[in-house]
């Protein structure tokens, strides 16, 4: 009997995940596409001139009532003819429930900033212009969040280099820490061959081939 | 004349040889109304004596840090205490990874400090950039922005490895000569 109440309960809530899942793309039926995801996870997918809208309905939207912004980030992909992803993820605490909005845009492309809908997006969209240089129109303070002041370049940009441009040292003439140009008595050495990231390819698609499931890289490109 | 240890480097352990000697020193104050002592000896044995550290806790070192000052390890039977101000302290102990952004305020921190002053760089972040050595936002050490006295290697260096290192800072000061002869 216990075994019934418990079959019941998931089933309910499969079934309640469902419907959640089937208003929100109801809803967004204009704006954005459902990605495939894992986990049941609701993933969404909009153009960038979509992307405001999207989230007032969202957040608006009394039944699904997504009143918090629980990270804004991004994602460089090089080999993509749009270069960056913009990831939102969202949380109804009414609903207990997520959902995650993917923006693709192009390097140079201006987002409305978020903050005027979700006060917390002020300093995560401060990083994302200081770690890949995406401007946020009508943010009230963009400033480089993180990085040193005067810094040049955005560091998660994957043509960024690892150790940077400049080091620190303090110039005793002038009696202030002083810039100057990298300098490294040994360069930097990555053993792992088979990272997907920095790896040598050949041999990273080899030996994920020969387990025959996981494929990495995205769907656009990557292939080297 | 006078009152001459044997042997100056050693400690002098409580008995019956510490007992004559400190009867000796008595004498001669009763005696003569003042002793005579190496101002060099003394001024060495006033400055290792009451190390006061100034708490630069930049990363998870600073918690080491912290254990050693705690019951546990007990800085203060050393006469090491810590000072929140710069002003106050004679040894800066830079615990943790030192960003380019951080590098000019630990420096105007270091300049504030009254002479005499020792740097101790702990852990391998300060020492040589350590795990962020190639980095971009990291110094590679802390001794390219301010001279370091003594480096506790580790990471992060436990709370006996950094006391090991006061140590060896207070030998250090006590053979150095205060007083420059020409």
């Amino acid at each position: 009997m216990n075994k019934e109440d418990t079959l019941d309960e998931n089933t309910s809530n499969i079934d309640e995940d469902f419907s959640f899942e089937r208003s929100v793309s109801k809803l967004l039926a204009n704006l954005a596409e459902r990605v495939q995801s894992i986990n049941g996870q609701l993933v969404y997918r909009c153009e960038l001139d979509k992307l405001f809208e999207t989230l007032v309905l969202l957040r608006n939207t009394e039944t699904l009532n997504f009143s918090q912004l629980t990270d804004l980030t991004a994602v460089d992909y090089p080999d993509r003819p749009k270069r960056f992803e913009l990831v939102y993820q969202l949380l109804s605490m009414e609903n207990n429930k997520r959902v995650r909005i993917i923006c693709s845009i192009d390097d140079g492309q201006i987002v409305p900033s978020v903050t005027s809908l979700y006060k917390s997006a002020e300093w995560p969209e401060r990083e994302v212009w200081d770690m890949y240089g995406l401007f946020f129109s009508d943010h009230p303070d963009l400033r480089r969040l993180l990085t040193d002041y005067g810094f040049e370049g955005h560091p998660l940009r994957k043509d960024f280099p690892l150790t940077g441009y400049v080091e620190v040292r303090y110039d005793d003439i002038e009696k202030r820490v002083a810039y100057q140009p990298v300098q490294l008595t040994q360069e930097y050495r990555d053993f792992d061959f088979l990272s997907p990231w920095e790896g040598d390819q050949e041999l990273v698609y080899s030996s994920l081939n020969r387990t025959g499931e996981v494929k990495i890289g995205s769907d656009e490109g990557g292939d080297k | 004349m006078g009152v001459i240890p044997s042997d100056l480097d050693k400690p002098i352990l409580p008995g019956k040889e510490q007992d004559k000697i400190l009867n000796a020193v008595s004498d001669e104050i009763v005696n003569r109304g003042f002793v005579i002592a190496s101002a060099d000896k003394l001024f060495n044995w006033a400055r290792s004596g009451s190390l006061w550290p100034m708490t630069f806790g930049l990363a998870c070192c600073a918690v080491e840090m912290m254990h050693s000052a705690a019951s546990r390890y007990d800085m203060d039977r050393y006469g090491m205490l810590f000072r929140p101000s710069p002003r106050q302290s004679d040894v800066m102990i830079v615990a943790g990874t030192l960003t380019n952004k951080m590098a000019p305020a630990l420096r105007r921190v270091y300049d504030q400090m009254p002479e005499p002053r020792w740097v101790l760089s702990m852990g391998s972040c300060a020492n040589g950039g350590g795990y962020y050595h190639y980095s971009y936002a990291v110094v590679r050490g802390c001794d390219r922005v301010v001279p370091v006295d003594v480096y506790v290697p580790g990471c992060p260096p436990t709370a006996e490895a950094l006391i090991y290192g006061l140590l060896q800072l207070q030998k250090k000061i006590r053979r150095t000569e205060t007083i420059s002869r020409k």
